[in-house]
C-alpha cells in the first residue's frame, strides 16, 4: 500500500527520536563545582580525603558527595565561590605532593552516565579561558642532534689520527669535512662508517680539495621532528597540571605547533610563566653509608627513601637522544645516548663507582598559591613559584658508562614513563607562543548567551514560515527541524567527543536554514505533482521518490566543502565545520525519513483521500507550473 | 514544448553576464587596489577588548591612548556604544618569545590608563595576540582550502552530472566567492576567520542551489522529447523557483536574526553570509545555466549511459 511505512521503519525513526532525547538531555542538568585532588604518584586514599573533609568542616565551608575514583579524589561544592575559598583550604590541609583542580562534576543521573550519555564540551569562547598557540622550534632540535654528530666525529677523528682541513656545519642537516688528499678522505670514511647510521655519506670537492658531505637522512629528520613535537606536548601536558586546570587541551596541530587551552584560566600571565619554563635534568650518584648528612639530600622513589649525593656529575643538556625500547632479549630499557663531552665527563665518574647506584633527579619549576594578609588585614592570594625535584630513577651502574648507556630492570610502563620523563627534561625543543586569546568569563557567557538565542529565535521564525506556508506538511518539517537540532546536540555530547564554540552554534543556526531546504524540495515537488493533476497519494509518493536524489546530491556536495573546511582549516573554521557536517547528515535523516513517517501517519492508507494541506495548490493560487495540453 | 505563466530568464542572459561581468570587474580592481581588510586573524598585533559601565566617547579614548604614548593604537568599537576593542601594532623591538606576554601587559596597562583618565567601570574583557608568522599562513591555508573545494566539487560534479555543468557550478562558485570578496573590499569590512568560513559555507550554499537546478536541467533533458536547450533551461529554472526562493528566503531569515541578536562577534560571518546567499541565488541561476547552455549542452550528453550487457536482460 503506498504511503505506509513498514513497521521497522518506524521503529527506527522512533528509536532515533528516543535516542535523540536520551543523549541529549544530560546538557539541561548544571554541572556542580567540585575539587579534583590527585597526588603526584601515589593513588589518593579514604585518609586522604577525610583530611580534606576535616579542614573543610573547620573552614565552615559546605560540601557533598566526596569520593574517591580512579586513584583521585573529588569534592562537590555548592558555589563557584565557595570552590574557589575551598581550593586554598585543601591545599593548606595536604602536601605539596597533592594537585588540587578546579573541576566541574556531572549531575546526570547515574544510569545516564553508564549509558555514555554526556554533556557538550564547550569551547573557550563560550566559557572562558586562555587559548595559546606554541610553536615548536624544530630547527633548533636538528641542529642540536647535528652539533652532537659535529662534536662526535671530531673526537672519532681524532682518536684515530686522521687530520681533517675543516669541518663545517652548512646546514642542520648537512656537514662538511674537508681533508687533505682523497686517501685521507677514504681512511676517514671507512673510520666514521659504522658509527653514524641516521647519516648519508657523499664525496665531492670543494675548489679541488675532496670532502665529505654528511647528509641526515628525510627518516631521520621526520624522526627527528616527530619525537620533538611529542616530547613538547608531554612537558607541556606535565606542567599543564601544575596549573590545576579542569580539562585542559594541549594538542598537535600542523607539523610544528602545539594547541594550549585552559578554559577558566583567569591569570593568563600566571599561565604563560609556567608554560614557558623549561624542566631540567641531573645525574647524581646516590650517598654512601654514613656519608655526612650535608652532603646529600634524602628523595622518595617507589616507597624508599634514597638519599642522593649533591654532587652533579652530568646535566641533562649531555643528552643527546633518549629511546624506550625493548632489547635483545625482549626486556624493557631506556637507552640514552650523550654527546661527546658527557660521555667522557661520564665515563670517569662512573668506571670509580662500578656497582653504586646512579639517580636521575628531574626539576621542574611549579606555581602554588599562597593566601596572606596584605597590609590592610585583606586576604589575597600570591602566587610562589618554587623549584621540585623528583626522583626518577636508581639504578645500578653495572660497568663503566661511555656515550652510550641504558637502564634496564624496568617494567614496560615504567620504561616509557622515564623515556618521556627524561626527554622532557632533556630533550624539550624551545617554544614560543605565537598566538594567544584570552576570553573573560564575562564574554563567553555573553557569546554564549547571544548564539543561543540567535539559534532559538531563528528556528521559531522558521517554523512559523512553515507552518503559514505548507500547512500541515509544515507541522511535520517543523518537528523534522527540532529533532534535528536535538540529534545534534545529542551527536554532538555523547557520540563523538565534539567541542561546541561560537563557530559551531553559527553552523547549527546555518543547518536550521538549510535543513528546511530538503523538505521545502520535496513539498514544492508534490504541490508540482499535484498541480499536474496526480492524485494526492501518488503526488506524496513521487514528491519524495523525486527529490530524492536532488537532496541527495546537494547534501553531499556540501558535505565535501564541509569535509575539505575540517581538513584544512583551524580553530573557528574547524567547530563550524563540524557541526555542519553532523547536521547535514542528521537532517537528511529528519527530513526525509523522519518527514515521511509523520506524512504516512496522517495521509497513509486513506483511500479517498481527495486534498492535502500543503498550502498554495487552490485555484487562482498555483505555486507550479502547468504544461500547456500536450 | 512552450510554456505559459514563465519567466524567459535564459532570454535576459546577456544582461546579466554583462551585470556579473560588472560586477566582477569591480571586486577585482578593488580587491587589486585596496585589498582587504585583513583582521588581526591574518595580520599581527595585540587586540585588547574593554566594556564600559556607560557609553563609550571614542575620540576620548583615543586622546587618552595618544596621550599615553600609544600613537598607533586603533580604537573601534565593538558590539555595543560600551564596548571597544584596541587593535596595536606588534611591537618589532621586542623579542619575538617575550611578545606575547608583552601583549598581555599591554592590555592592563591600557585598561589601567583608561581607567585613570575615566570615572566609568572600565572591564578587561579579553585580549588577543598574533604574531606575524601564523597570519600569513593562514591566508595561505584559507585561499588553498577554497581552491581545493572548488576542484573536488568539480569532479564530484563531472562524476555525477557532466563535466559542462561541473564547469557551470565552479563559475558560479568562483562569481560568488569573487563578489562576496569585492563586497568586503569596496565597503573596508573587516576580514577575519569567520568571514573566511562563511566564504567556504556561501560555496557549499550556492553548491546547493545550483546542484538543485543542474539536476532538473539533467531531468528535463531526459525526459522531454521537444524543446532547445535555452527552452529546457528556462523551464528547469522556472520549475525550480519557487523552491530556490523560499529556500534563500528561511536562510535569510536565519542570518538576518543572527546579524540583529547574535553580536559583534557573528557579524562579518553573518554579513559575508547573507551576501553569499544573495549572490548564490542569483549565480545558480544565471552563471550556472548560462554557463552550462554557452557550453553547447546537448541532450546526448545528459543521457543514462547504457550499461554493458544491458541488451541482454530479459532473456529467459
Amino acid at each position: 500500500m503506498l504511503n505506509k511505512y513498514p513497521a521497522w521503519k518506524n521503529i527506527l525513526v522512533l528509536l532515533v527520536i528516543v535516542l535523540g532525547f536520551l543523549y541529549s538531555s544530560p546538557n539541561l542538568f548544571p554541572d556542580d563545582p567540585a575539587l579534583q585532588i590527585s597526588h603526584e604518584s601515589l593513588p589518593v586514599t579514604e585518609a586522604d580525603m577525610a583530611t580534606v573533609t576535616t579542614a573543610l568542616e573547620a573552614a565552615q565551608i559546605d560540601f557533598f558527595g566526596e569520593v574517591v575514583e580512579n586513584e583521585s579524589g573529588l569534592v562537590r561544592l555548592n558555589s563557584l565561590d565557595a570552590q574557589l575559598r575551598a581550593k586554598t583550604v585543601i591545599e593548606d590541609s595536604l602536601s605539596d605532593q597533592y594537585i588540587v583542580a578546579l573541576n566541574l562534576a556531572p549531575t546526570t543521573p547515574e544510569w545516564m552516565q553508564r549509558i555514555g550519555a554526556g554533556k557538550m564540551n564547550l569551547g573557550l569562547d563560550l566559557q572562558g579561558g586562555v587559548h595559546f598557540l606554541m610553536e615548536v622550534d624544530l630547527e633548533a632540535a636538528l641542529q642540536r642532534r647535528m652539533e652532537d654528530n659535529l662534536s662526535n666525529i671530531r673526537n672519532q677523528l681524532r682518536t684515530a689520527r686522521i687530520r681533517s682541513t675543516g669541518m663545517e656545519l652548512v646546514s642542520n642537516s648537512h656537514i662538511q669535512l674537508g681533508f687533505a688528499d682523497e686517501d685521507i678522505r677514504s681512511l676517514a670514511r671507512s673510520e666514521l662508517r659504522d658509527g653514524f647510521p641516521e647519516l648519508l655519506f657523499q664525496n665531492s670537492e670543494v675548489g679541488g680539495r675532496p670532502v665529505l658531505d654528511l647528509r641526515m637522512t628525510e627518516q631521520t629528520i621526520l624522526e627527528i621532528q616527530r619525537d620533538t613535537i611529542q616530547t613538547n606536548r608531554i612537558t607541556l601536558l606535565n606542567r599543564v597540571d601544575a596549573l590545576g586546570v579542569a580539562e585542559p587541551t594541549v594538542q598537535q596541530q600542523g607539523a610544528n605547533r602545539i594547541v594550549v587551552e585552559l578554559p577558566g584560566v583567569q591569570d593568563p600571565a600566571q599561565a604563560i610563566r609556567i608554560l614557558q619554563r623549561i624542566a631540567t635534568l641531573q645525574f647524581h650518584l646516590e650517598a654512601s653509608l654514613g656519608a655526612p648528612s650535608l652532603s646529600y639530600e634524602t628523595y622518595e622513589y617507589q616507597g624508599q627513601l634514597i638519599n642522593v649525593n649533591n654532587d652533579v656529575i652530568l646535566q641533562g643538556d649531555r643528552i643527546s637522544n633518549v629511546r624506550a625500547a625493548l632489547d635483545e632479549n625482549g626486556l624493557p630499557q631506556v637507552s640514552i645516548s650523550l654527546d661527546a663531552q658527557g660521555g667522557q665527563q661520564l665515563n670517569r665518574v662512573t668506571r670509580d663507582n662500578v656497582g653504586r647506584n646512579m639517580d636521575i633527579l628531574l626539576i621542574e619549576t611549579k606555581s602554588r598559591t599562597n593566601t596572606v594578609f596584605d597590609e590592610n588585614g585583606q586576604q589575597v592570594d600570591e602566587i610562589e613559584f618554587y623549584e621540585e625535584s623528583r626522583l626518577i630513577s636508581h639504578a645500578t651502574i653495572q660497568s663503566a658508562l661511555g656515550r652510550e648507556f641504558r637502564i634496564t630492570g624496568l617494567t614496560l610502563r615504567e620504561a616509557n614513563d622515564l623515556g618521556e620523563l627524561i626527554r622532557s627534561g632533556a630533550l624539550a625543543a624551545p617554544m614560543m607562543i605565537v598566538e594567544q586569546s584570552v576570553i573573560g568569563p564575562t564574554m563567553g557567557a555573553e557569546n554564549l548567551q547571544q548564539g543561543l538565542n540567535a539559534v532559538v529565535i531563528s528556528s521559531l521564525l522558521v517554523v512559523v514560515f512553515m507552518l503559514l506556508y505548507y500547512r500541515v506538511f509544515g507541522i511535520s518539517a517543523n518537528v523534522a527541524l527540532i529533532m534535528n537540532i536535538l540529534l545534534i546536540f545529542a551527536v554532538m555530547s555523547s557520540v563523538i567527543p565534539a567541542t561546541l564554540t561560537l563557530p559551531g552554534i553559527f553552523g547549527i543556526v546555518l543547518t536550521v536554514g538549510m535543513a528546511v531546504d530538503a523538505n521545502v524540495l520535496i513539498f514544492t515537488r508534490i504541490r508540482e505533482e499535484l498541480a499536474n493533476g496526480m492524485p494526492p497519494q501518488q503526488a506524496i509518493d513521487a514528491g519524495y521518490d523525486r527529490a530524492f536524489s536532488t537532496i541527495l546530491d546537494a547534501n553531499l556536495t556540501t558535505f565535501l566543502v564541509a569535509v575539505v573546511l575540517f581538513t584544512i582549516g583551524t580553530g573557528p573554521v574547524k567547530g563550524f565545520s563540524v557541526t555542519l557536517m553532523i547536521g547535514i547528515v542528521t537532517s537528511m535523516f529528519t527530513a526525509i525519513v523522519g518527514t515521511r513517517a509523520l506524512i504516512n501517519m496522517i495521509y497513509g492508507g486513506r483511500r479517498s483521500l481527495k486534498s492535502l494541506s500543503i498550502g498554495g495548490q487552490g485555484p487562482g493560487k498555483k505555486a507550479a507550473i502547468q504544461p500547456e495540453a500536450s | 514544448m512552450i510554456l505559459k505563466n514563465q519567466i524567459d530568464f535564459m532570454g535576459k542572459r546577456r544582461i546579466a553576464a554583462l551585470c556579473s561581468g560588472v560586477l566582477i570587474v569591480i571586486s577585482l580592481l578593488s580587491l587589486l587596489l585596496n585589498s582587504l581588510q585583513f583582521g588581526l586573524d591574518f595580520t599581527s598585533g595585540t587586540s585588547v577588548r574593554l566594556s564600559y559601565d556607560q557609553t563609550v566617547n571614542i575620540p576620548q579614548v583615543n586622546d587618552t591612548l595618544e596621550q599615553g604614548g600609544y600613537d598607533d593604537a586603533l580604537v573601534v568599537s565593538f558590539g555595543s556604544d560600551r564596548d571597544i576593542r584596541i587593535i596595536l601594532p606588534v611591537d618589532e623591538e621586542i623579542e619575538e618569545a617575550e611578545q606575547s606576554a608583552a601583549a598581555l601587559q599591554q592590555g592592563e596597562e591600557i585598561a589601567n590608563v583608561l581607567r585613570a583618565a575615566s570615572d566609568a567601570e572600565i572591564v578587561l574583557l579579553g585580549s588577543d595576540y598574533v604574531s606575524a608568522k601564523v597570519g600569513e599562513e593562514l591566508a595561505e591555508d584559507g585561499g588553498l582550502g577554497m581552491l581545493v573545494a572548488l576542484f573536488i566539487i568539480m569532479i564530484y560534479i563531472s562524476v555525477r552530472f557532466q563535466f559542462k555543468f561541473a564547469v557551470g557550478a565552479v563559475a558560479a562558485l568562483a562569481h560568488d566567492v569573487i563578489v562576496v570578496l569585492g563586497v568586503f573590499s569596496v565597503f573596508r569590512l573587516e576580514f577575519d576567520l569567520t568571514v573566511l568560513a562563511a566564504l567556504l559555507a556561501v560555496i557549499g550554499y550556492s553548491l546547493n542551489d545550483t546542484i538543485v537546478v543542474a539536476d532538473r536541467i539533467r531531468e528535463n533533458f531526459r525526459r522531454m522529447r521537444k524543446g532547445t536547450p535555452v527552452e529546457m533551461v528556462n523551464v528547469s529554472l522556472n520549475q525550480t523557483l519557487s523552491r530556490t526562493l523560499i529556500t534563500s528566503f528561511t536562510t535569510l531569515l536565519v542570518l538576518i536574526t543572527m546579524l540583529i541578536i547574535g553580536g559583534e562577534s557573528i557579524r562579518g560571518f553573518a554579513i559575508a553570509l547573507t551576501i553569499g546567499v544573495l549572490v548564490g541565488t542569483y549565480s545558480s541561476i544565471y552563471v550556472a545555466s548560462s554557463t552550462i547552455l554557452y557550453m553547447n549542452v546537448t541532450r546526448e550528453d545528459l543521457m543514462i549511459p547504457v550499461k554493458e550487457g544491458a541488451e541482454l536482460d530479459g532473456m529467459p
